[in-house]
C-alpha cells in the first residue's frame, strides 16, 4: 500500500466561499490536507512533514470505527477498526495537515512519534489509555487519564457506557 | 510521659507501616515493546496483561535506568535536533540518597484543581519532575458520543470552566463546518464579543491566581473583583455566570440583551485603567520580579517541540496566534497585536497575559462600534429551531421545535478538524460525523493538557518555591486536562 496523498475533497469539507467583508461565509476553515499513508510508512511520511516546515504536531488521538465501518476513504485506503489521526502544524506557512492511519484491531500498534515530535508523549499515552493503540518506541507507555488498574479502553465502541439505576425516594415497593 | 507506651524500634519490621515512606520501590516503566512480547507461559494477550501497565508516577532513581533518567530529567524533551539538552549534562551516578522524591498534590491549594507533581529534590533544587493527572477524568469525550449537537455545548462547556465560551465555540465552529452552513455576520460578531471578554475574565483569574501563589493576595482580591464584572454581564446575556451553553451550532442561544453596549463599555471603562493599576502592583515590584524573571525559561524550539501554545509559547518569541496567523470568525477585519515576549521566562508570561488584555479590550471596543444587525443565529430550518412566538401559532412549528430538540440534527458524514485561539492555547476540536443528529467521536485538544508537558523542563534546576509559581505561569485548567 503506497501513501495516498491528496486533498480531502469527499469528506465533507466544504469550500470557503470567496465572500468576505461583513457579507455572509461558509463557516468553514481553510481547507487542510488529508493523507492517509500506510501504517509501515507512517513515521517515513510523517518525517517528511517534519522536515517540509512542519514544525508541531498540534494534536495526535485515535477513533473507532467499528460501528461505523463504511466511512469514505480514497482509493486503495483498507480500511481498518482504528484510525490514528495526528494533525500537524506548520507556523511558517500557516497550514495544517492531517494525517490518518489504518490500525487494524488484530494488532493495534503504531509506531511512536515521540522522537520526532517530543510533544506527542502525552497525546500517544492518552490515545492508548482509551483506545488500547500501543506505541512502539514510546519511553512511557502508561495509562494517563485512568488509574493503573482499570480494565478495558472506555473510548472503544464495544466498551458499555453503564448505567446506575434510578432510585425514587418513596416510590411504592413490589407488593 | 508514660513508660508503658512502646516505641517502636527502628529495625522493627512491624513498625515499617507506619512510617511515611515515599520512594517505594516502583516497576520500571514498562515500554511500549513489553506488549509485544507474548506472556512468559504463552497465553494469548488478554485485557489484563494489555491494561496492567507500569506505574504512572515517578520511579525512584535506583530503579530508573540512565537512558529513563537523562529523558525525565530534559523532560520529554529530546529534540529532533538535540540542541536544548546535553545528556552528558545530566548525573545519572548521583545515589538515591542525596536526592528526594516528594509528592505535591493532588490536592495542593497552588495545583489549580486536581493535578498531582511528583518532585525529584536535591536540598531544595527540583531535579525531575512527573505530572500525574486524571484526577478529574469524567470521560467527556464519551459523553459527547451519546449526546446530540444541540447537547453538545452543554458538555464541553464543563471542560475548561475559565473560558466555557471557547469550548462552545470551537464545537460549534466545528460542527459549523460539517453542515457547510452560512452563518449571519451578527452572529460571528456576538460570539467575538463573548470571547474575547471570556478572554480577559479568565485572563483575570489568572493574575489572581497568580498573584495568591507568590504571595499578592491584594492582587487575589483585585483579579476576582474585576472578572465579577464579566460574570455579571454573562449573566444577564446568557441567564449563568459560567457554564453558559449560549453559543450553539448555528448561531447563539439569544441575540445581546438591550442596552449591551453600555454594559459592555462600562467594562472596558473600568478593566482598562485598573491594568494599570496591576502594573503599579505587580510589574514594578521588586519582589515580584525577582520572583518571576528568569524563573521556568523555555526556548523557542523546546516550545515547538513540546507542542506548547498560547501564551508559553509567544512568551519565547515566536508571534504565533491563531486570531491572526488562521482567522476565524472577523477577527481579520479587527485590529490588535499579538503580544510577543523574549525570554521565556515566568514574568514574559505575566507581561503577556496582562497585555492581552488590553488587546482584547480593544478588540471589543471595535466590536461595539462595527457589530451588524441582523440575525443572531443561521435561518437554515434544519439546524435552528422556529421562534418561540411561531410555536403558539402553528402546529408544524411545534412539531419541528419538538424535533430539533429531541432527534437533533442531521450533520453530513465526514470529519473536521478546528482550531480556535483559547486563552491557554490552541483549543482544536475533531470532530467525525457518520451522518447521525450525535457526533460518532468528538475529540477535544485541551491546550493545558499539552501545556503541562512543559513543565519538567521549566521546573528543571529551579527551587521547590519557584515550582509553585511555575505551575501557576502554565494556567492549567484540569477540567479540560483531564476532561
Amino acid at each position: 500500500m503506497t501513501a495516498e496523498r491528496g486533498t480531502d475533497v469527499a469528506d465533507g469539507e466544504p469550500e470557503v466561499s470567496g465572500a468576505g467583508g461583513s457579507s455572509t461565509r461558509t463557516a468553514a476553515r481553510p481547507r487542510q490536507d488529508v493523507v492517509f499513508p500506510a501504517r509501515d510508512q507512517y513515521v517515513e511520511v510523517v518525517r517528511g512533514y517534519r522536515d517540509g516546515g512542519f514544525e508541531m504536531c498540534a494534536d495526535l488521538c485515535a477513533v473507532d470505527y467499528l460501528t461505523h465501518p463504511g466511512r469514505r476513504l480514497p482509493d486503495g485506503v483498507v480500511p481498518a477498526r482504528f484510525e490514528l489521526v495526528v494533525n500537524l502544524l506548520s507556523l511558517s506557512q500557516a497550514r495544517r495537515v492531517r494525517i490518518r492511519v489504518q490500525v487494524p484491531e488484530s494488532d493495534a500498534v503504531a509506531s511512536s512519534l515521540v522522537e520526532l515530535y517530543p510533544g506527542v508523549e502525552a497525546m500517544e499515552r492518552e490515545a492508548y489509555d482509551l483506545f488500547g493503540i500501543v506505541f512502539t518506541g514510546h519511553p512511557d507507555m502508561t495509562r494517563i487519564l485512568l488509574p493503573e488498574d482499570w480494565e478495558g479502553h472506555p473510548l472503544r465502541k464495544d466498551y458499555g457506557v453503564g448505567r446506575v439505576p434510578v432510585q425514587f425516594k418513596g416510590a411504592p415497593g413490589p407488593r | 510521659m508514660s513508660e508503658a507506651e512502646p516505641t517502636p524500634h527502628p529495625e522493627d519490621p512491624d513498625a515499617q507501616g507506619s512510617v511515611p515512606h515515599i520512594d517505594t520501590v516502583q516497576p520500571p516503566p514498562v515500554s511500549g515493546d513489553a506488549f509485544l512480547s507474548p506472556a512468559p507461559d504463552g497465553t494469548p494477550k488478554g485485557l489484563i496483561i494489555e491494561t496492567s501497565e507500569g506505574s504512572q508516577e515517578l520511579s525512584a532513581r535506583s530503579t530508573t535506568d540512565a537512558g529513563e533518567l537523562r529523558r525525565e530529567v530534559g523532560a520529554v524533551l529530546r529534540l529532533p535536533e538535540g540542541v536544548a539538552i546535553d545528556p552528558s549534562d545530566i548525573d545519572v551516578e548521583r545515589s538515591d540518597d542525596e536526592t528526594m522524591i516528594i509528592n505535591m498534590g493532588p490536592q495542593h491549594p497552588s495545583t489549580h484543581g486536581v493535578l498531582r507533581l511528583m518532585l525529584e529534590l536535591d536540598g531544595e533544587t527540583v531535579l525531575r519532575t512527573k505530572p500525574v493527572i486524571g484526577y478529574l477524568h469524567t470521560g467527556m469525550e464519551k459523553t459527547a458520543e451519546e449526546l446530540t449537537y444541540v447537547q453538545g455545548s452543554t458538555n464541553v462547556t464543563r471542560m475548561d470552566y475559565l473560558s466555557p465560551l471557547h469550548n462552545e465555540l470551537v464545537l460549534s465552529l466545528a460542527v459549523e463546518a460539517l453542515l457547510g452552513v452560512e452563518m449571519p455576520p451578527r452572529s460571528d460578531w456576538i460570539r467575538m464579543l463573548l470571547v474575547e471578554l471570556n478572554r480577559v475574565s479568565s485572563h483575570l483569574m489568572w493574575m489572581a491566581t497568580n498573584g495568591m501563589d507568590i504571595g499578592s493576595t491584594s492582587m487575589m482580591i483585585y483579579g476576582f473583583r474585576e472578572r465579577e464584572m464579566i460574570l455579571a454581564f454573562f449573566e444577564k446575556t446568557t441567564g449563568l455566570r459560567m457554564n453558559h451553553n449560549f453559543i450553539r451550532p448555528g448561531g447563539t442561544a439569544a441575540d445581546l440583551p438591550d442596552g449591551w453596549e453600555d454594559d459592555v463599555t462600562i467594562i472596558c471603562d473600568t478593566v482598562l485603567p485598573r491594568t494599570d493599576e496591576y502594573d503599579e502592583l505587580l510589574t514594578g515590584q521588586p519582589v515580584f520580579r525577582q520572583r518571576s524573571e528568569g524563573i521556568g525559561t523555555l526556548s523557542a524550539e523546546e516550545a515547538l517541540a513540546l507542542s506548547l501554545t498560547g501564551p508559553i509559547l509567544r512568551s519565547t518569541g515566536v508571534p504565533w496566534d491563531l486570531r491572526r496567523a488562521m482567522p476565524y470568525l472577523r477577527y481579520d477585519e479587527v485590529d490588535f497585536d499579538v503580544i510577543v515576549g523574549t525570554f521565556g521566562d515566568n514574568f514574559d508570561r505575566y507581561s503577556i497575559r496582562l497585555n492581552e488584555i488590553r488587546e482584547s479590550i480593544r478588540i471589543i471596543r471595535q466590536v461595539v462600534e462595527k457589530m451588524p444587525t441582523g440575525d443572531y443565529r443561521v435561518q437554515d430550518k434544519k439546524v435552528t429551531p422556529p421562534p418561540r412566538g411561531r410555536i403558539d401559532e402553528s402546529m408544524e412549528a411545534l412539531i419541528h421545535h419538538f424535533k430539533v430538540f429531541t432527534e437533533g440534527f442531521r450533520v453530513p458524514e465526514g470529519e473536521v478538524y478546528v482550531a480556535t485561539e483559547s486563552p491557554r492555547g490552541e483549543l482544536g476540536c475533531y470532530l467525525v460525523s457518520d451522518g447521525s443528529p450525535k457526533p460518532y467521536r468528538m475529540h477535544i485538544r485541551g491546550p493545558s493538557f499539552v501545556n503541562l508537558q512543559g513543565l519538567p523542563l521549566m521546573m528543571r534546576g529551579g527551587l521547590l518555591a519557584d515550582a509553585v509559581a511555575v505551575c501557576s505561569s502554565v494556567d492549567p485548567v484540569m477540567g479540560e486536562v483531564d476532561r
